[in-house]
């Protein structure tokens, strides 16, 4: 991409926001709405067709370039804006709704301290929830990594003839590559999220830890639908794709022989299962069909029932907004006559939580708030990191599954430190950013190129002489000292920016010249 | 009170007016302030990119530079960050942690050191967005943070309102990162890049004159996504309008 | 080892160095004023939910009036007779031609606006999800003022399934256009009206 294509363009940038026919649902009084992960006001894409930039390119283990794919996705200037507004009003809407509480701070710790009291007791929390869940007719299975989990679901699925699973949206199977997996072994699986499903019928991953599809404009929705559901390729009317969704997909939810959720919260004292959404598809995952799974990853525990007093209180208001999604289900026992199975899955949780640094990562609730304030998250999109996690989280989480592949992934940030402050557990994200590097770093992660910079500059910093001749005569600041800040083999800086001016001289010299006169020091 | 002057790499390089105007400043205040001359760097590029062996050396400089004074003060949110979250890659040592804990950023000295009362020599009658560097809000905390709920503060505001004629004018996006990060800027190009033109064209768009920063690496960065905008504001370092800089 | 004794051996092994209490939960102070059921239904209907009083003379007046153009009605209260016998459905499945649902909740939330069902409320639970609305009766007496409050009552504890609905079924996963009836209920009404006769 040029420079030129880079340049606001007023119209290719900046869109407007279009309000002229806001079809968002309204109230009881006439009010418009915005529950659940509704925009506050209408944002809607140009109906300009734009090809819609698709994610990092996957390479076996080599390092996601993260920054190549979020150039793509600059490149597509209406979807970009479309999806920075879109996220950041999430945020503001996030603000709104914190704001509303004085003990906003107050819960964040509580919610923070809950979690690292149960991560640092997690085994016997894991213990107190199997027996509380066997005692209420469950059964309990442990899996050690993503490919047990789906091993054990697929062996559940066998047991029972089933055939068909529906399932809400789950970032563990993600995780697992639980779609795939079942694909391969000639078992149906049908997504009953909204934007989950339009990522299925896609064939792409979640964009978003809880918007899957927010990436996407109505356009490539309506092609999506026209494609793989049949539906009127120019009708692009959000009620119009969300109503074929709903139709198409209720067959399924009806004839389905097995149904599956993830988990929000687990609760150790009652053996319950905990989903949020606002579809109500978690609910017809757990009790349409007559066999019921819930997948859950073992860091989803909590002590007891009032903590989720706690909990529910922060994670839609953090998510969405919202002071509650539209369901928070609670599943404790199979219905009379159906059968119901847990999953306790660690897929490296377990060491993650050796490692000194980086454990309290786990105290995550998937709400995606630090993706929503993330400048840099809003302006590359989800798919462009490769990875099952995206944005800050995603950063401090991916690189514990696979060192070298998301190698990058904590580069991709400007340690801005909004992601902490929004954090509704109170993860230190940006200062866990700043960690994984040293490691990286240390662990020569981190490009040839780049620590080669780093090893030159410090050479230089190091050494007050050199350093003064790099900078000291006029103009060859920018040929010498400050490579690592504005000039590089490749002159990134001037790509997108003016270079900055070069002064007559240095402070350096005007304080030798106007200061040091009299031989003072 | 012996003050340290530090005035950081790229400031002494592409900015030395702003050196020179903290030093005056400062001065202004009956301060004996001094520059070691054998200063470089705090160590930050090489930090934030995770190469902290590679800081070592320059870290012990810093420390070695600025051990004998009362206060080291500096131009730079991002930079005195480093120093006091970050400088950690030799031993700490109690002439370490001493010289990392008496690092001030100018606006925090002036605000919560000297407890500054007026600045008479100062007038700046134009109208100003104030940017304010992720490393001074989140980091060394200049001010509430949009994201949390806590009473608003703001110290480099309480400063500037003490400057006859200044107009504070309000971004959309009071505090979001202009995608500045340091090495970030070179290395993810792109995202930098269009972060700064949002950042630019926010304060465009609010009818700002002048943008002031406690961070010239940031005002560097925005100068040139507005230059290459063809926007028409310009930017000053806050120790310059501090100091009494006539536009 | 099995992976349960993997997982947990490795827990054990790699244990969080540090001591982490339980914080106790203070009682904060409701965010709602004192009249619960105004603060219920402002926040229902910001919610998407739709709230009717008990109508007068006749307190079922805003239930029937729900009910007059839908062909099938489950209901699960003794006040209404609906054409489709919960007690008789032979899989949750059978109930998705239900037009109106009607259902009572144990009690409500004022600070969310939600309304709390267990499988003995709903009798058959996918009735909450499949028919097209969902009427819920609710007691005015029997709303709580706080989510930190409603999590002390004795249904998440002794129910199979507890679910609280706030409002109807929504998605804005397209664009943000906020869309009611995604996969569940395209609307939620709740009737204020006092419990009469107990719930079977």
């Amino acid at each position: 991409m040029s420079a030129d294509d880079l340049r606001p363009n007023e119209d290719a940038l900046h869109p407007d926001v279009q309000p002229a026919s806001d079809e968002s649902a309204r109230g009881q009084d006439g009010q418009r709405l915005q529950h659940a992960e509704a925009a506050s006001k209408p944002i809607r894409a140009p109906a300009t067709r734009e090809p819609q930039p698709r994610g990092a390119k996957i390479r076996g283990d080599r390092p996601i370039d993260q920054a190549e794919a979020a150039e793509r996705f600059l490149a597509a200037p209406l979807h970009q804006k479309a999806h920075d507004e879109r996220l950041w009003d999430v945020r503001k809407k996030r603000d709104v709704a914190t704001q509303a509480i004085p003990e906003w701070e107050e819960l964040r710790e509580l919610a923070s301290q809950i979690k690292t009291h149960t991560l640092s007791h997690l085994d016997e929390y894991l213990e107190q929830f199997e027996a509380a869940a066997k005692a209420n007719g469950v059964h309990v299975h442990w899996a050690a990594d993503g490919a047990e989990h789906n091993r054990i679901v697929h062996g559940i699925l066998k047991d029972h003839g089933a055939k068909t699973l529906i399932k809400s949206k789950s970032m563990l199977t993600e995780e697992c590559g639980f779609r795939h997996y079942m694909a391969a072994n000639g078992i149906d699986i049908i997504e009953t999220d909204l934007g989950e499903r339009i990522q299925q019928l896609d064939d792409e991953e979640p964009s978003h830890v809880v918007m899957p599809a927010v990436h996407k404009t109505r356009i490539d929705v309506a092609e999506v639908f026209a494609r793989t559901l049949g539906t009127d390729p120019t009708n692009d009317d959000a009620h119009y794709l969300a109503e074929s969704q709903r139709m198409t997909t209720r067959p399924h939810i009806l004839q389905a022989d097995a149904g599956m959720t993830g988990c929000n919260f687990a609760i150790a004292e009652t053996g319950t299962v905990v989903t949020c959404t606002n579809e109500g598809n978690a609910d017809l995952s757990g009790n349409v069909p007559k066999l019921q799974i819930h997948s859950i990853g073992i860091e989803k525990l909590i002590p007891r029932v009032e903590h989720l007093g706690v909990f529910i209180r922060v994670l839609a208001r953090s998510a969405l907004g919202s002071t509650i999604t539209q369901y928070t289900s609670h599943f404790r026992k199979p219905r009379a006559g159906s059968e119901m199975h847990m999953v306790l899955v660690d897929n490296g949780r377990s060491a993650r939580l050796g490692m000194e640094e980086f454990w309290t990562s786990l105290k995550c609730i998937r709400c995606g708030a630090c993706m929503n304030t993330c400048p840099v998250y809003r302006r590359s999109g989800g798919l462009s990191y490769g990875a099952t996690y995206s944005g800050p989280i995603g950063l401090i989480i991916d690189p514990t599954f696979n060192k070298r592949k998301y190698s990058t992934l904590p580069f991709s940030s400007t340690m801005n430190g909004s992601c902490t402050n929004v954090c509704p557990v109170k993860i230190n994200i940006h200062e866990q950013i700043f960690a994984w590097r040293k490691v990286l770093a240390e662990e020569h992660q981190i490009p040839l190129l780049k620590q080669g910079m780093m090893k030159a500059a410090g050479a230089v910093l190091s050494r007050p002489a050199a350093y003064r001749a790099a900078i000291g005569t006029a103009d060859s600041a920018l040929r010498a000292l400050p490579r690592f800040a504005v000039y590089n083999p490749l002159n990134t800086w001037g790509k997108g920016r003016e270079m900055p001016e070069t002064p007559k001289q240095s402070f350096h010299s005007w304080y030798k010249q106007n200061r040091m006169k009299d031989g003072a020091k | 009170m012996r003050i340290g002057l530090f005035v950081p790499c790229y400031v002494d390089a592409f900015e030395p007016e702003v050196g020179i105007a903290t030093l005056e400043l400062l001065e202004r205040f009956g301060l004996k302030v001094e520059y070691p001359y054998d200063q470089t760097c705090c160590g930050q590029p090489m930090t934030n990119t995770g190469c902290h062996a590679e800081a070592a050396a320059t870290e012990a400089l810093f420390v070695k530079n600025f051990t004998e004074f009362d206060y080291v003060v500096a131009p730079s949110g991002s930079c005195v960050h480093q120093v006091r979250e970050h400088l950690t890659a030799i031993p700490q040592t109690d002439a370490v942690k001493a010289v990392r804990s008496k690092t001030f950023e100018l606006v925090e000295f002036l605000h919560d050191v000297l407890k500054i009362e007026e600045l008479p020599w100062a007038e700046f009658p134009h109208k100003v967005a104030y940017h304010n560097n992720c490393n001074s809000l989140r980091g060394i905390h200049h001010a509430r943070p949009s994201e949390l709920n806590a009473p608003f503060f703001s110290k480099p505001l309480d400063l500037l309102k003490k400057v006859r004629g200044i107009e504070i004018v309000d971004l959309t996006r009071p505090d979001e990162c202009c995608g500045f990060g340091g090495t970030f800027s070179v290395f993810e190009p792109a995202v930098s890049a269009k972060m700064g033109y949002d950042k630019v064209g926010d304060q465009a768009r609010a009818g700002a004159d002048y943008v002031v920063s406690a961070d010239s690496s940031c005002l560097m960065h925005q100068k040139g996504c507005a230059e290459r905008l063809g926007l028409p504001q310009k930017f000053i370092h806050i120790a310059q309008v501090l100091n009494g800089a006539v536009a | 080892m099995t992976s349960r004794e993997t997982t947990l051996a490795a827990i054990r092994a790699n244990r969080p160095k540090g001591d982490f209490p339980l914080p106790a939960l203070p009682a904060f102070a409701p965010l709602v004023g004192a009249d619960l059921v105004e603060e219920f239904g402002e926040r229902l209907k910001r919610m998407g939910g739709r709230i009717e009083k008990a109508g007068d003379p006749d307190p079922l007046a805003p239930v029937r009036q729900r009910l007059d153009c839908a062909n099938v009605i489950a209901s699960a209260v003794p006040e209404i007779m609906g054409n489709r016998d919960l007690a008789a459905v032979a899989k949750p499945a059978d109930l998705e031609d239900v037009d109106v649902a009607v259902v009572r909740a144990a009690f409500g939330i004022a600070e969310s606006g939600s309304v709390l069902f267990t499988e003995r409320e709903l009798i058959v639970n996918s009735v909450a999800y499949l028919a097209q609305h969902l009427i819920v009766l609710l007691d005015p007496a029997e709303i709580v003022d706080t989510v930190q409050a409603a999590y002390h009552r004795p249904e998440f504890a002794d129910s199979a399934y507890a679910v609280l609905h706030t409002g109807p079924s929504a998605t804005a996963d397209i664009e943000g256009v906020l869309i009611h009836g995604a996969q569940g209920v395209r609307s939620l009404t709740v009737v204020l009206l006092q419990r009469k006769i107990k719930a079977a």
